[in-house]
Protein backbone atom coordinates (compact mmCIF):
# COMPACT_ATOMS: atom_id res chain seq x y z
CA UNK A 1 0.00 0.00 0.00
CA UNK A 2 2.53 2.22 0.54
CA UNK A 3 4.54 1.52 -2.04
CA UNK A 4 1.53 2.32 -4.39
CA UNK A 5 1.33 5.85 -2.44
CA UNK A 6 5.14 6.31 -3.11
CA UNK A 7 5.24 5.17 -7.15
CA UNK A 8 2.32 7.55 -7.67
CA UNK A 9 4.15 10.30 -5.99
CA UNK A 10 7.54 9.43 -7.84
CA UNK A 11 6.15 9.72 -10.86
CA UNK A 12 3.72 12.85 -10.13
CA UNK A 13 6.89 14.69 -9.43
CA UNK A 14 8.09 14.13 -12.78
CA UNK A 15 5.79 15.85 -14.27
CA UNK A 16 8.16 19.03 -13.34
CA UNK A 17 11.48 17.05 -15.02
CA UNK A 18 13.16 17.78 -17.92
CA UNK A 19 12.01 16.07 -20.30
CA UNK A 20 14.35 14.49 -22.54
CA UNK A 21 12.78 14.79 -26.06
CA UNK A 22 14.76 16.41 -28.41
CA UNK A 23 11.95 18.88 -30.35
CA UNK A 24 13.15 18.01 -33.88
CA UNK A 25 12.27 19.83 -36.70
CA UNK A 26 12.88 23.21 -34.45
CA UNK A 27 16.22 21.41 -32.69
CA UNK A 28 18.30 19.31 -34.98
CA UNK A 29 20.26 16.70 -32.72
CA UNK A 30 23.91 15.96 -33.15
CA UNK A 31 24.69 13.80 -36.41
CA UNK A 32 27.81 11.87 -36.09
CA UNK A 33 30.37 12.53 -39.37
CA UNK A 34 30.24 9.07 -40.11
CA UNK A 35 26.46 8.56 -40.29
CA UNK A 36 24.86 6.56 -42.84
CA UNK A 37 22.23 8.64 -44.25
CA UNK A 38 21.23 10.09 -48.18
CA UNK A 39 24.23 8.28 -50.92
CA UNK A 40 25.66 10.56 -52.97
CA UNK A 41 28.17 9.64 -55.90
CA UNK A 42 31.45 11.99 -55.77
CA UNK A 43 33.79 13.48 -58.31
CA UNK A 44 37.43 13.62 -58.48
CA UNK A 45 39.17 16.84 -57.55
CA UNK A 46 39.04 17.77 -61.36
CA UNK A 47 35.86 17.52 -61.83
CA UNK A 48 35.51 14.10 -63.60
CA UNK A 49 33.22 11.51 -62.82
CA UNK A 50 34.71 8.83 -59.69
CA UNK A 51 32.24 5.97 -60.39
CA UNK A 52 33.88 3.98 -62.78
CA UNK A 53 30.64 1.47 -63.45
CA UNK A 54 31.97 -1.44 -62.13
CA UNK A 55 29.24 -2.81 -60.42
CA UNK A 56 30.25 -3.85 -57.03
CA UNK A 57 28.47 -1.58 -54.89
CA UNK A 58 25.11 -2.88 -56.91
CA UNK A 59 26.65 -6.36 -55.86
CA UNK A 60 27.26 -5.71 -52.21
CA UNK A 61 24.39 -4.39 -51.67
CA UNK A 62 21.89 -6.71 -49.81
CA UNK A 63 18.77 -5.79 -51.25
CA UNK A 64 19.47 -5.04 -54.40
CA UNK A 65 18.34 -1.63 -54.53
CA UNK A 66 21.13 -0.05 -56.42
CA UNK A 67 21.13 -0.32 -60.44
CA UNK A 68 23.70 1.06 -63.27
CA UNK A 69 24.66 0.67 -66.54
CA UNK A 70 28.43 0.78 -67.91
CA UNK A 71 29.42 2.61 -70.48
CA UNK A 72 32.78 4.25 -71.48
CA UNK A 73 34.17 7.56 -73.04
CA UNK A 74 36.23 8.77 -75.46
CA UNK A 75 39.30 9.09 -73.18
CA UNK A 76 38.47 5.57 -72.32
CA UNK A 77 37.06 6.49 -68.83
CA UNK A 78 34.06 3.78 -67.79
CA UNK A 79 31.24 5.66 -66.62
CA UNK A 80 27.68 5.12 -65.01
CA UNK A 81 25.47 5.47 -68.11
CA UNK A 82 22.64 5.69 -66.01
CA UNK A 83 22.85 4.97 -61.68
CA UNK A 84 19.76 4.44 -60.23
CA UNK A 85 19.23 4.07 -56.09
CA UNK A 86 15.84 2.93 -54.96
CA UNK A 87 15.30 4.65 -51.32
CA UNK A 88 12.20 2.93 -50.55
CA UNK A 89 14.28 -0.20 -50.48
CA UNK A 90 17.79 1.08 -48.99
CA UNK A 91 18.68 -0.31 -45.44
CA UNK A 92 21.44 2.23 -45.16
CA UNK A 93 24.12 -0.68 -44.42
CA UNK A 94 26.82 1.53 -46.12
CA UNK A 95 27.99 -2.03 -47.89
CA UNK A 96 28.41 -0.06 -51.35
CA UNK A 97 30.26 2.40 -50.07
CA UNK A 98 32.69 -0.43 -48.27
CA UNK A 99 32.61 -1.85 -51.77
CA UNK A 100 33.41 0.72 -54.16
CA UNK A 101 36.92 0.79 -55.34
CA UNK A 102 37.17 4.40 -56.10
CA UNK A 103 35.34 6.26 -53.61
CA UNK A 104 32.47 7.14 -55.30
CA UNK A 105 29.34 6.72 -53.51
CA UNK A 106 29.43 7.75 -49.84
CA UNK A 107 26.88 7.91 -47.53
CA UNK A 108 25.69 11.20 -46.28
CA UNK A 109 24.39 12.68 -42.88
CA UNK A 110 21.48 13.63 -44.12
CA UNK A 111 18.58 11.96 -43.52
CA UNK A 112 15.53 14.21 -44.45
CA UNK A 113 14.38 12.62 -47.58
CA UNK A 114 10.69 12.02 -46.78
CA UNK A 115 7.94 12.07 -49.97
CA UNK A 116 4.84 12.07 -50.42
CA UNK A 117 5.12 9.87 -53.44
CA UNK A 118 7.27 6.75 -53.21
CA UNK A 119 8.01 7.18 -56.79
CA UNK A 120 9.80 10.50 -55.50
CA UNK A 121 12.22 8.01 -53.67
CA UNK A 122 14.29 6.54 -56.82
CA UNK A 123 17.03 8.47 -57.27
CA UNK A 124 19.04 9.04 -60.64
CA UNK A 125 22.40 9.80 -61.49
CA UNK A 126 21.40 13.52 -61.69
CA UNK A 127 19.73 13.31 -58.11
CA UNK A 128 22.77 11.48 -56.66
CA UNK A 129 26.05 13.32 -58.53
CA UNK A 130 27.23 16.24 -56.38
CA UNK A 131 29.91 18.56 -57.70
CA UNK A 132 32.39 17.74 -54.97
CA UNK A 133 34.66 15.04 -53.80
CA UNK A 134 32.57 14.09 -50.99
CA UNK A 135 34.76 12.49 -47.89
CA UNK A 136 38.10 12.15 -49.86
CA UNK A 137 38.95 15.32 -50.77
CA UNK A 138 42.34 14.88 -52.55
CA UNK A 139 41.72 11.32 -53.84
CA UNK A 140 41.86 11.45 -58.17
CA UNK A 141 41.50 7.41 -59.21
CA UNK A 142 42.84 7.27 -62.54
CA UNK A 143 45.85 9.43 -61.08
CA UNK A 144 46.62 6.36 -58.49
CA UNK A 145 45.30 3.49 -60.56
CA UNK A 146 47.75 1.42 -63.25
CA UNK A 147 44.33 1.92 -65.62
CA UNK A 148 45.54 3.43 -69.12
CA UNK A 149 43.24 6.27 -70.09
CA UNK A 150 43.96 8.69 -72.96
CA UNK A 151 46.19 11.55 -71.70
CA UNK A 152 47.78 9.05 -69.58
CA UNK A 153 49.29 5.99 -70.20
CA UNK A 154 50.95 2.95 -68.02
CA UNK A 155 53.30 3.84 -65.51
CA UNK A 156 52.32 7.69 -65.65
CA UNK A 157 50.35 7.58 -62.12
CA UNK A 158 51.84 8.86 -58.98
CA UNK A 159 54.31 6.82 -57.17
CA UNK A 160 54.18 4.66 -60.34
CA UNK A 161 57.03 3.58 -61.72
CA UNK A 162 58.04 3.15 -65.85
CA UNK A 163 56.29 -0.15 -66.78
CA UNK A 164 59.21 -2.89 -66.96
CA UNK A 165 60.64 -4.72 -70.14
CA UNK A 166 59.59 -8.39 -70.13
CA UNK A 167 61.80 -9.15 -72.59
CA UNK A 168 64.74 -7.60 -71.88
CA UNK A 169 67.82 -9.72 -69.87
CA UNK A 170 68.78 -6.68 -67.55
CA UNK A 171 67.88 -6.81 -63.50
CA UNK B 1 -43.03 24.92 -23.67
CA UNK B 2 -40.45 26.76 -22.48
CA UNK B 3 -40.32 23.51 -19.96
CA UNK B 4 -39.30 21.48 -22.68
CA UNK B 5 -36.80 24.14 -24.44
CA UNK B 6 -34.97 23.91 -21.61
CA UNK B 7 -34.89 20.20 -20.82
CA UNK B 8 -33.95 19.97 -24.48
CA UNK B 9 -31.30 22.08 -23.79
CA UNK B 10 -29.88 19.96 -21.04
CA UNK B 11 -30.40 16.86 -22.32
CA UNK B 12 -27.88 17.92 -25.94
CA UNK B 13 -26.10 20.37 -23.70
CA UNK B 14 -25.20 17.30 -21.57
CA UNK B 15 -24.75 14.79 -24.60
CA UNK B 16 -22.42 17.46 -26.32
CA UNK B 17 -20.35 18.25 -23.20
CA UNK B 18 -19.72 14.52 -22.70
CA UNK B 19 -18.86 13.56 -26.20
CA UNK B 20 -16.47 16.39 -26.45
CA UNK B 21 -14.85 15.56 -23.10
CA UNK B 22 -14.22 11.98 -23.88
CA UNK B 23 -12.44 12.99 -26.87
CA UNK B 24 -10.51 15.57 -25.41
CA UNK B 25 -9.20 12.79 -22.53
CA UNK B 26 -7.67 11.29 -25.60
CA UNK B 27 -5.35 14.36 -25.46
CA UNK B 28 -5.04 14.69 -22.13
CA UNK B 29 -4.24 11.41 -21.21
CA UNK B 30 -1.32 10.77 -23.80
CA UNK B 31 0.06 14.52 -22.73
CA UNK B 32 -0.26 13.68 -18.89
CA UNK B 33 1.20 10.23 -19.59
CA UNK B 34 3.85 12.09 -21.73
CA UNK B 35 5.39 14.75 -19.26
CA UNK B 36 4.93 11.64 -16.33
CA UNK B 37 7.28 9.88 -18.67
CA UNK B 38 9.51 12.69 -19.25
CA UNK B 39 8.15 13.56 -22.81
CA UNK B 40 5.75 15.69 -24.14
CA UNK B 41 3.20 14.10 -25.76
CA UNK B 42 1.24 15.03 -28.99
CA UNK B 43 2.07 19.21 -29.27
CA UNK B 44 2.03 19.45 -32.79
CA UNK B 45 -1.46 19.43 -33.58
CA UNK B 46 -2.58 23.12 -32.91
CA UNK B 47 -1.94 24.91 -30.01
CA UNK B 48 -0.26 22.62 -27.43
CA UNK B 49 -1.78 19.42 -29.36
CA UNK B 50 -5.47 19.97 -28.48
CA UNK B 51 -6.54 19.07 -31.82
CA UNK B 52 -4.84 15.66 -31.74
CA UNK B 53 -8.18 14.28 -31.33
CA UNK B 54 -9.50 15.55 -34.41
CA UNK B 55 -6.78 14.06 -36.30
CA UNK B 56 -7.25 11.06 -34.79
CA UNK B 57 -11.24 11.01 -35.24
CA UNK B 58 -10.34 11.87 -38.38
CA UNK B 59 -8.02 8.79 -39.31
CA UNK B 60 -10.05 6.51 -37.38
CA UNK B 61 -13.40 7.73 -39.53
CA UNK B 62 -11.46 7.22 -42.54
CA UNK B 63 -10.31 3.76 -41.79
CA UNK B 64 -11.74 0.64 -43.39
CA UNK B 65 -14.90 -0.73 -41.44
CA UNK B 66 -13.66 -3.95 -40.78
CA UNK B 67 -15.44 -7.47 -39.66
CA UNK B 68 -13.71 -10.30 -39.57
CA UNK B 69 -15.34 -13.25 -41.42
CA UNK B 70 -15.34 -15.58 -38.70
CA UNK B 71 -17.08 -13.01 -36.23
CA UNK B 72 -21.04 -13.42 -35.16
CA UNK B 73 -21.67 -10.27 -37.38
CA UNK B 74 -24.95 -8.45 -35.75
CA UNK B 75 -23.58 -8.94 -32.34
CA UNK B 76 -20.15 -7.98 -33.31
CA UNK B 77 -21.39 -4.61 -34.43
CA UNK B 78 -23.70 -4.04 -31.48
CA UNK B 79 -21.10 -4.70 -28.53
CA UNK B 80 -19.19 -0.82 -29.12
CA UNK B 81 -22.59 1.07 -28.62
CA UNK B 82 -23.61 -1.03 -25.95
CA UNK B 83 -21.13 0.32 -23.67
CA UNK B 84 -21.43 3.90 -24.77
CA UNK B 85 -25.46 4.13 -24.74
CA UNK B 86 -24.93 2.62 -21.06
CA UNK B 87 -22.59 4.72 -19.57
CA UNK B 88 -24.39 8.07 -21.47
CA UNK B 89 -27.48 6.87 -19.93
CA UNK B 90 -26.03 6.91 -16.60
CA UNK B 91 -25.19 10.59 -17.01
CA UNK B 92 -28.83 11.24 -17.38
CA UNK B 93 -28.32 10.95 -13.12
CA UNK B 94 -25.62 13.00 -12.68
CA UNK B 95 -26.55 16.63 -11.32
CA UNK B 96 -23.85 18.97 -12.23
CA UNK B 97 -25.50 21.79 -11.04
CA UNK B 98 -28.74 22.53 -8.40
CA UNK B 99 -30.38 23.37 -12.04
CA UNK B 100 -28.72 21.42 -14.03
CA UNK B 101 -29.58 17.30 -14.65
CA UNK B 102 -30.77 15.78 -17.02
CA UNK B 103 -33.19 13.70 -14.66
CA UNK B 104 -33.87 14.23 -11.20
CA UNK B 105 -34.33 10.09 -10.42
CA UNK B 106 -35.21 9.58 -6.34
CA UNK B 107 -33.39 5.96 -7.17
CA UNK B 108 -30.21 7.94 -8.81
CA UNK B 109 -27.68 5.71 -7.53
CA UNK B 110 -29.61 2.32 -7.69
CA UNK B 111 -29.85 3.43 -11.56
CA UNK B 112 -26.55 4.12 -12.10
CA UNK B 113 -25.08 0.84 -10.75
CA UNK B 114 -27.51 -0.94 -12.89
CA UNK B 115 -26.39 1.02 -16.08
CA UNK B 116 -22.93 -0.02 -15.03
CA UNK B 117 -23.62 -3.38 -14.83
CA UNK B 118 -25.03 -3.61 -18.34
CA UNK B 119 -22.13 -2.20 -19.53
CA UNK B 120 -20.22 -5.83 -19.02
CA UNK B 121 -22.83 -7.36 -22.29
CA UNK B 122 -20.64 -4.59 -24.12
CA UNK B 123 -17.15 -6.28 -23.57
CA UNK B 124 -18.64 -10.40 -22.80
CA UNK B 125 -20.70 -9.71 -26.04
CA UNK B 126 -17.92 -8.06 -28.03
CA UNK B 127 -15.19 -10.74 -26.82
CA UNK B 128 -17.36 -13.47 -27.57
CA UNK B 129 -18.45 -12.46 -30.92
CA UNK B 130 -15.27 -11.88 -32.13
CA UNK B 131 -14.58 -15.35 -32.57
CA UNK B 132 -10.91 -14.97 -30.88
CA UNK B 133 -9.48 -16.59 -28.17
CA UNK B 134 -7.80 -13.88 -26.96
CA UNK B 135 -10.74 -12.01 -27.41
CA UNK B 136 -12.63 -14.71 -25.73
CA UNK B 137 -10.26 -14.68 -22.43
CA UNK B 138 -10.33 -10.77 -22.57
CA UNK B 139 -14.27 -11.05 -22.16
CA UNK B 140 -14.65 -13.63 -19.42
CA UNK B 141 -11.36 -12.05 -17.59
CA UNK B 142 -13.89 -8.82 -17.85
CA UNK B 143 -17.32 -10.94 -16.70
CA UNK B 144 -15.82 -12.05 -13.79
CA UNK B 145 -14.22 -9.01 -12.83
CA UNK B 146 -17.06 -6.44 -13.31
CA UNK B 147 -19.31 -9.08 -11.81
CA UNK B 148 -16.81 -9.26 -8.71
CA UNK B 149 -16.11 -5.53 -8.08
CA UNK B 150 -19.71 -4.34 -8.90
CA UNK B 151 -20.73 -6.52 -5.79
CA UNK B 152 -18.55 -3.75 -2.99
CA UNK B 153 -18.99 -0.95 -5.27
CA UNK B 154 -23.10 -1.22 -4.80
CA UNK B 155 -21.71 -1.79 -0.69
CA UNK B 156 -19.21 0.79 -0.40
CA UNK B 157 -21.92 3.25 -1.20
CA UNK B 158 -24.50 2.53 0.89
CA UNK B 159 -22.90 4.34 3.61
CA UNK B 160 -23.18 7.63 2.00
CA UNK B 161 -26.60 6.18 1.14
CA UNK B 162 -27.34 5.70 4.86
CA UNK B 163 -25.86 9.11 5.98
CA UNK B 164 -27.85 11.23 3.39
CA UNK B 165 -31.11 8.86 4.01
CA UNK B 166 -31.57 9.33 0.37
CA UNK B 167 -30.16 7.56 -3.25
CA UNK B 168 -31.13 10.82 -5.34
CA UNK B 169 -27.81 11.93 -5.68
CA UNK B 170 -29.37 16.06 -5.46
CA UNK B 171 -30.20 15.27 -2.06
CA UNK B 172 -26.81 13.42 -1.53
CA UNK B 173 -24.74 16.58 -2.53
CA UNK B 174 -27.19 18.70 -0.34
CA UNK B 175 -26.63 16.85 2.42
CA UNK B 176 -23.11 17.10 2.20
CA UNK B 177 -23.63 21.07 3.11
CA UNK B 178 -22.07 20.76 6.19
CA UNK B 179 -19.18 17.73 5.43
CA UNK B 180 -18.50 16.54 3.06
CA UNK B 181 -18.45 12.65 3.27
CA UNK B 182 -15.20 12.02 2.37
CA UNK B 183 -14.06 12.41 5.73
CA UNK B 184 -16.79 9.81 7.42
CA UNK B 185 -16.80 7.97 4.86
CA UNK B 186 -13.34 7.89 3.67
CA UNK B 187 -12.98 3.85 3.85
CA UNK B 188 -16.23 3.96 1.59
CA UNK B 189 -14.38 6.23 -0.83
CA UNK B 190 -11.48 4.03 -1.50
CA UNK B 191 -13.31 1.18 -2.02
CA UNK B 192 -15.46 2.64 -4.31
CA UNK B 193 -12.61 4.17 -5.76
CA UNK B 194 -11.14 1.24 -6.61
CA UNK B 195 -14.40 -0.71 -7.54
CA UNK B 196 -14.45 2.04 -9.74
CA UNK B 197 -11.20 1.81 -11.67
CA UNK B 198 -11.68 -2.23 -12.24
CA UNK B 199 -15.40 -1.29 -13.53
CA UNK B 200 -14.02 1.13 -16.37
CA UNK B 201 -11.21 -1.84 -16.91
CA UNK B 202 -8.45 0.91 -16.74
CA UNK B 203 -5.12 0.50 -15.66
CA UNK B 204 -3.91 -1.45 -12.96
CA UNK B 205 -6.79 -3.42 -13.13
CA UNK B 206 -6.98 -3.54 -17.64
CA UNK B 207 -6.82 -7.47 -17.40
CA UNK B 208 -9.42 -7.66 -20.14
CA UNK B 209 -7.17 -5.97 -22.11
CA UNK B 210 -3.55 -6.78 -20.88
CA UNK B 211 -1.62 -6.16 -24.05
CA UNK B 212 1.04 -8.26 -22.54
CA UNK B 213 -0.89 -11.12 -22.46
CA UNK B 214 -3.86 -10.85 -25.01
CA UNK B 215 -3.14 -8.93 -28.02
CA UNK B 216 -5.56 -6.79 -26.95
CA UNK B 217 -7.65 -8.54 -24.91
CA UNK B 218 -11.83 -8.45 -25.70
CA UNK B 219 -10.88 -5.57 -28.31
CA UNK B 220 -8.65 -7.21 -30.59
CA UNK B 221 -10.47 -7.93 -33.54
CA UNK B 222 -11.89 -4.30 -33.75
CA UNK B 223 -10.92 -1.80 -35.70
CA UNK B 224 -11.59 1.85 -37.04
CA UNK B 225 -14.95 3.52 -35.77
CA UNK B 226 -15.87 0.18 -33.77
CA UNK B 227 -12.72 0.31 -31.78
CA UNK B 228 -12.94 3.75 -31.64
CA UNK B 229 -16.71 3.67 -29.64
CA UNK B 230 -14.73 0.74 -27.40
CA UNK B 231 -12.22 3.57 -26.85
CA UNK B 232 -14.85 6.73 -26.45
CA UNK B 233 -16.74 4.55 -23.89
CA UNK B 234 -13.59 3.61 -21.38
CA UNK B 235 -12.70 7.67 -21.61
CA UNK B 236 -17.34 8.22 -20.68
CA UNK B 237 -16.31 5.55 -17.96
CA UNK B 238 -13.83 7.67 -16.08
CA UNK B 239 -15.68 10.48 -16.50
CA UNK B 240 -18.45 8.85 -14.83
CA UNK B 241 -16.60 7.61 -12.32
CA UNK B 242 -14.65 10.43 -11.77
CA UNK B 243 -18.35 12.63 -11.52
CA UNK B 244 -19.99 10.21 -9.32
CA UNK B 245 -16.65 10.62 -6.21
CA UNK B 246 -17.29 13.98 -6.50
CA UNK B 247 -20.84 13.68 -5.93
CA UNK B 248 -20.93 11.39 -3.63
CA UNK B 249 -17.91 12.20 -1.69
CA UNK B 250 -16.51 15.27 -2.98
CA UNK B 251 -19.91 17.38 -2.44
CA UNK B 252 -20.65 17.84 -6.15
CA UNK B 253 -20.92 21.10 -7.09
CA UNK B 254 -20.10 22.67 -3.72
CA UNK B 255 -17.83 25.05 -3.31
CA UNK B 256 -16.96 28.55 -2.27
CA UNK B 257 -16.58 31.61 -4.62
CA UNK B 258 -16.79 29.94 -7.53
CA UNK B 259 -19.66 29.33 -9.23
CA UNK B 260 -20.97 25.44 -8.77
CA UNK B 261 -20.62 24.50 -12.38
CA UNK B 262 -16.83 24.88 -12.27
CA UNK B 263 -16.68 23.49 -8.72
CA UNK B 264 -18.09 20.36 -10.47
CA UNK B 265 -15.95 20.10 -12.92
CA UNK B 266 -12.52 20.93 -11.17
CA UNK B 267 -13.33 18.19 -9.01
CA UNK B 268 -13.91 15.94 -11.75
CA UNK B 269 -10.80 16.26 -13.59
CA UNK B 270 -8.70 15.79 -10.44
CA UNK B 271 -10.07 12.55 -10.36
CA UNK B 272 -9.25 12.20 -13.51
CA UNK B 273 -6.00 13.05 -13.65
CA UNK B 274 -5.35 10.75 -10.62
CA UNK B 275 -7.21 7.98 -13.03
CA UNK B 276 -3.87 8.51 -15.40
CA UNK B 277 -1.83 9.14 -13.02
CA UNK B 278 -2.70 5.49 -11.95
CA UNK B 279 -2.58 4.20 -15.14
CA UNK B 280 1.30 6.30 -15.45
CA UNK B 281 2.39 4.80 -12.16
CA UNK B 282 1.36 1.13 -11.46
CA UNK B 283 2.20 -2.26 -13.50
CA UNK B 284 -0.97 -4.52 -13.61
CA UNK B 285 -1.69 -7.47 -11.03
CA UNK B 286 -1.89 -10.98 -11.53
CA UNK B 287 -5.58 -11.81 -12.31
CA UNK B 288 -6.01 -14.59 -9.29
CA UNK B 289 -4.25 -11.37 -7.29
CA UNK B 290 -6.95 -8.64 -8.68
CA UNK B 291 -9.91 -11.41 -7.55
CA UNK B 292 -8.34 -12.11 -4.28
CA UNK B 293 -8.13 -8.26 -3.34
CA UNK B 294 -11.51 -8.23 -4.11
CA UNK B 295 -13.23 -10.74 -2.69
CA UNK B 296 -11.01 -11.10 0.54
CA UNK B 297 -9.93 -7.93 1.17
CA UNK B 298 -12.24 -5.08 -0.43
CA UNK B 299 -15.74 -7.13 0.25
CA UNK B 300 -15.12 -7.56 4.08
CA UNK B 301 -13.52 -3.76 4.20
CA UNK B 302 -17.37 -2.36 2.52
CA UNK B 303 -18.98 -4.47 4.74
CA UNK B 304 -17.45 -3.24 7.84
CA UNK B 305 -17.70 0.30 6.24
CA UNK B 306 -21.97 -0.57 6.40
CA UNK B 307 -21.76 -1.90 9.57
CA UNK B 308 -19.76 0.81 11.49
CA UNK B 309 -21.49 3.43 9.62
CA UNK B 310 -24.91 2.10 10.89
CA UNK B 311 -23.79 1.28 14.48
CA UNK B 312 -22.58 5.08 14.43
CA UNK B 313 -25.73 6.46 12.99
CA UNK B 314 -27.64 4.51 16.02
CA UNK B 315 -25.57 5.65 18.66
CA UNK B 316 -26.38 9.03 17.57
CA UNK B 317 -30.13 8.79 17.27
S1 LIG C 1 23.47 1.45 -48.15
FE1 LIG C 1 23.22 -0.76 -48.28
S2 LIG C 1 21.14 -1.00 -48.98
FE2 LIG C 1 21.64 1.13 -49.39
S3 LIG C 1 22.39 1.11 -51.48
FE3 LIG C 1 24.17 0.84 -50.17
S4 LIG C 1 24.44 -1.37 -50.03
FE4 LIG C 1 22.37 -1.01 -50.80
S1 LIG D 1 29.85 3.54 -57.25
FE1 LIG D 1 31.79 2.58 -56.87
S2 LIG D 1 31.30 0.41 -56.62
FE2 LIG D 1 29.53 1.38 -57.56
S3 LIG D 1 29.83 1.07 -59.73
FE3 LIG D 1 30.67 3.06 -59.25
S4 LIG D 1 32.81 2.66 -58.85
FE4 LIG D 1 31.80 0.70 -58.76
Amino acid sequence: MISILKALWTVFVHLFKRKVTVLYPEEKPYIPPRWRGRIILARDPDGGERCVACHLCAIACPVDCISLQATEDEYGRRYPEFFRINFSRCIFCGYCEEACPTYAIQLTTDFEMSEYNRRNLVYEKEDLLISGTGKYPGYNFYKVAGLSIKGKDKGEAENELPPVDVKGLMP
Amino acid sequence: MNETLKYLLIVFGVLGVMMSIAAGLIWVERRLLGLWQDRYGPNRVGPMGVLQPLADVIKILAKEDWVPPFADKPVFMLAPAIIVITVLLSFAVVPFTPGIAVANLNIGLLYFLAMSSLGVYSVALGGWSSGNKYALIGALRASAQMISYEVFMGLSIMGVVMLSGSFNLHEIVEAQKRLWFIVPQFLGFVVFFIAGVAETHRLPFDLPEAESELVAGFHSEYSGMKFGLFFVGEYLGITLISMLITTLFFGGWLGPVLPPVVWFFIKTFFFIGFFILLRAALPRPRYDQLIRTGWKLMLPLALLNIVVTGGVILAAR
